[in-house]
Parts: structure tokens; C-alpha cells; sequence
């Protein structure tokens, strides 16, 4: 580095001494958050995927369904610490949207009276305007979701080779034979894509991966990933109600 | 030839920074469609000095969108409605006979008003003293081509270098943040070998003041790259972000 101790003879570089901020500090800087808010969103997309997958084994054997539950709940400590971790991410991604969504007040203390988008570059649409609301009914509907369905009440029943497991398979089909719990889970399964149309392109874009050659294929693949995954959550209460849990799809 | 329109304008009027701002409403009768903005805003003044009232103090400079003195917000949108343009350059003829322009100052924290459409964004200033310098060997000058810039770099930090620090990111962004300003400056000279040797503890220092200065966060709306008047693109943003995990990353 010639230049540099050139420079450092001959003149005081900065002004100002600069302290490297910790790695904890850095997290609490403003681009520390959106890089934590970008991690923990791709790790809470990642982990709907493994969910969807999951979902999917109700359309397999009449029994896949109750197997893989049970499969799941005899990890023992390591379902739990999956579930601390997944808590975790959630919490934390949670405080940070919320935290952003308190600070504009403080940067803006009088806003206009007049107030409209530019268009073009913008991305100021529904979904990255409405991320708060859509953020905090997820988050309510989480409570919800596990109440309901990893603490809801089932029958114990046998499979083929004798083991007790949980009737599970039969608590999704009666809760989405059920027209308000099949709408709810719609409604709320739409904000959650509501929200991954603004989220999951923002959360590359956080991290720095996008550049100005590559944020149009971020773009793209963001909207058809949201698309898919979505769509993919959306068609199992649809399907299950309108064929009544009878459909050719679930094997009994 | 040129037709004369009429435009009902409303514009914030504030004595002082700590006085109790309010909309003034006002009617223009003589508005030529050549006339740029701060054109029709001097007519506006004239009118209101003849009458013995106070003009309505506006910045400006250059006016040929160079300087990034004007900051006005036109109808909600900064420096108003034509893309890459700066209100200095946005002519009357982008409106019509009769039609109501709102007038406001950028409203952010970080920027207070000083006077009607006037703000302070000296925070701006106390963002580059952080760290948007290089330290150069003064003497006799370099050989110009001793050395080489890679096109791609060099065309990338000419693209940010093109902040006029006008202001328009933070005017129009929901959360008041200045992100783009703020990356664009950072950004314009970690590309460069120039800049390459402060390059970490500028990038630290610059958000560090960015957040001190009472900025809000980004929530990457885009906004800002809509409005701004040299259209500088938000990878900047995330070129910032990427810089600095480096730079904590490194120690």
C-alpha cells in the first residue's frame, strides 16, 4: 500500500477518530437493523418453505400426515431448540419493524398536507406501505395458528404398526371444513403474501446483495417465490373446503 | 407565443424557526408557460413586495438543477412532478390554466425550517465532515492515467458523484431517512483507489452521523431514487450496507 503510507507521512488522514463499533453496537446501528431485519426475513421465509413442504404430506398416504407430526415432536431437545430459535427470529424481526415503524415519527414531527408518490422507481405500493399492518396480524395470527393446531385437542390414534400418535391429519381437515377458520387462514395466508411482495425482495436489498444489474431478476424472483410459496399455503384450506375434506387428493 | 395562465398557489409561510408556521393562499393571474418554478415564485414575490408584504423566502442558486439549492415540494412530490428534474428546472408549461399548486419545505426532523420554504440542512454538511473526504498527496500533480480505474468503477462512482446534496431523498421518503444522500457520498469514493484508504472508517463514521443527525430508518421504499433529481439508483444504499458489514466484520 504505497499510497497509504505516503499519505500517512504527509498528512493526518481523518478529522475525526473513528472507534470500530463492536459487532453488538453495529447491530444496533441503523444499517446493523435493516441487516438483521434482511437475515432474520430470509431465515423466517426459508423456514416457510420447510412448513409448506411439510403441509404437503396431506395430500400423501392417509397416514403421512400423523407420521411426520410425530416424527417432528420426538426430535425432543432439538425441537426445541429449533422453536426457541424460530421464536427468536421472530421476536426480533418483529421489534425491528416495529422500532422503524415508531422512529419515523421522531424523523418527520409534522408531515405535509399534501403528500403523493413519484411512481416510477418508487416502490411505495400497498404492500411495503402496509408492511406494519400486515407484520403485526401475522404476528397475532401466530398465537393463534399454534393454539390451535400444536396444542389444539386431538384423538390418539393407532397407525398401521401399532404406535399411538396424534390425529392431527383429521384436527386440519375439520378446522378447514369449518367456513370461518378456512376464510381466516385465506385472509391472513394473503397479508403474509402481502407482505413477502415488498419483504422479500427488501430483505436482499438490506443485506447489499441487490446492485443496480441485478435488482430487476431480484425483483422477478422475488415476486414469483412469494407466488409460489403462497399460493402453495393458500390451496390446502381452500382445497380442503370446498371438497368438504373428501377430496380426491386426501387418501383415507 | 406564449399563453398567460392563472395558478392558485398555497404555500407555508413561518416567520422564524420556532414561529407557528401556517398555508398562505395566493392567485397568480400572469403566469407564463416558459417561466420555470422559482420564475413564477419571483412573480409571486414581486407581487406581494408592491403590495409591501413580505416575500416567501424560497432557496435557490444555479437554477439550472446543478447546485441542489432548491428543495421545494410540489403537490407532495419533491422538486414536483418531471422525472430527473429539479424544481429550478421544471417549467410552468408542465401545468395548466387554473390549476392549485401546493407549496411545502422538506419536512424532516433534521431539516428545521429557518424561514417559509427554507430549512437548515447543515446536517447534511456534519454527514461528509464524518468521513466523505479523501487524503490526497498534495505537491506536484500525478501523472492523470498512473493510475488505471477500471471502467465499470469509475463509470459506477461518476453515477453517485452526481449527488447535488439538494435533499429531495430525505423531503420525499416516509421515514425521513437519508440513506440515499448519505450512501451516495460513501459510496462515490470507496469505488476509487482514492478512496480507498478510508474507506471503513467512513462508511462507520458516516451512518453513525447520519443517525445522530436525527434521520429516520430505511424501510427501501425507493422513493427516493424516484424523485431524485440525478436519478441515483438505491443500489447505493445497499452498496453502503454491504460496505459497512465489511468494515465492522474487519475490526
Amino acid at each position: 500500500m504505497p499510497v497509504c503510507m505516503a499519505l500517512n507521512r504527509s498528512i493526518n488522514c481523518s478529522t475525526k477518530s473513528i472507534i470500530m463499533p463492536t459487532i453488538i453496537k453495529a447491530l444496533q446501528s441503523q444499517v446493523g437493523r435493516k441487516l438483521m431485519t434482511g437475515i432474520t426475513g430470509i431465515a423466517l421465509m426459508l423456514f416457510l418453505v420447510v412448513h409448506l413442504a411439510g403441509n404437503y404430506a396431506i395430500f400423501a398416504s392417509a397416514e403421512a400426515f400423523n407420521i411426520y407430526t410425530k416424527k417432528l415432536e420426538s426430535l425432543g431437545i432439538l425441537l426445541y431448540i429449533a422453536e426457541a430459535g424460530l421464536l427468536f427470529f421472530v421476536l426480533y424481526h418483529s421489534y425491528l419493524g416495529i422500532s422503524i415503524w415508531l422512529g419515523k415519527r421522531k424523523a418527520r414531527s409534522s408531515g405535509y398536507e399534501v403528500y403523493k408518490s413519484r411512481g416510477g422507481a418508487s416502490r411505495q405500493n400497498l404492500a411495503s406501505r402496509s408492511m406494519i399492518l400486515s407484520g403485526i396480524t401475522i404476528l397475532v395470527f401466530l398465537v393463534v395458528h399454534i393454539w390451535s393446531f400444536k396444542f389444539g385437542e386431538t384423538e390418539m390414534i393407532m397407525s398401521a404398526d401399532g404406535e399411538p400418535m396424534r390425529d392431527l391429519r383429521q384436527l386440519v381437515i375439520d378446522s378447514f371444513t369449518t367456513w370461518y377458520i378456512a376464510l381466516g387462514y385465506v385472509v391472513v395466508l394473503s397479508l403474509v403474501m402481502l407482505h413477502l411482495f415488498h419483504g422479500a425482495w427488501s430483505a436482499f436489498t438490506s443485506l447489499g446483495v441487490t446492485s443496480k444489474n441485478n435488482t430487476q431478476a431480484f425483483k422477478l424472483g422475488a415476486y414469483i417465490f412469494t407466488m409460489v410459496l403462497m399460493l402453495g399455503f393458500i390451496f390446502i384450506p381452500v382445497y380442503i373446503f370446498v371438497t368438504g375434506g373428501t377430496g380426491s387428493l386426501i387418501a383415507y | 407565443m406564449s399563453t398567460n395562465m392563472t395558478i392558485h398557489l398555497r404555500y407555508w409561510r413561518q416567520s422564524g424557526p420556532t414561529a407557528k408556521g401556517y398555508f398562505e393562499d395566493r392567485t397568480l393571474s400572469t403566469v407564463n408557460e416558459h417561466m420555470s418554478f422559482l420564475e413564477m415564485l419571483d412573480v409571486l414575490n414581486e407581487e406581494l413586495q408592491l403590495e409591501g408584504k413580505d416575500p416567501v423566502e424560497f432557496d435557490y442558486d444555479c437554477r439550472e438543477g446543478i447546485c441542489g439549492s432548491c428543495n421545494l415540494v410540489i403537490n407532495g412530490q419533491a422538486h414536483g412532478p418531471k422525472k430527473g428534474t429539479a424544481c429550478c428546472q421544471l417549467h410552468m408549461r408542465n401545468y395548466s390554466d387554473g390549476d392549485h399548486i401546493t407549496i411545502e419545505p422538506p419536512r424532516a426532523s433534521a431539516f428545521p425550517v429557518i424561514k417559509d420554504l427554507v430549512v437548515d440542512r447543515s446536517a447534511f454538511d456534519r454527514i461528509i465532515e464524518a468521513g466523505g473526504y479523501v487524503s490526497v498527496k498534495t505537491g506536484s500533480a500525478q501523472e492523470a492515467n498512473a493510475r488505471p480505474i477500471p471502467k465499470n468503477d469509475a463509470d459506477l462512482a461518476f453515477d453517485y458523484a452526481a449527488c447535488i446534496g439538494c435533499g429531495a431523498c430525505v423531503a420525499a421518503c416516509p421515514n425521513a431517512s437519508a440513506s440515499l444522500f448519505t450512501s451516495a457520498k460513501i459510496s462515490h469514493l470507496s469505488h476509487l483507489p482514492q478512496g480507498d484508504v478510508e474507506r471503513s472508517n467512513r462508511v462507520v463514521a458516516m451512518v453513525e452521523q447520519m443517525e445522530e443527525e436525527g434521520f429516520g430508518d430505511c424501510s427501501n421504499f425507493g422513493e427516493c431514487e424516484a424523485v431524485c433529481p440525478k436519478e441515483i439508483s438505491i443500489a447505493a444504499i445497499a452498496d453502503m450496507r454491504r460496505d459497512y458489514a465489511r468494515a465492522v466484520l474487519q475490526g
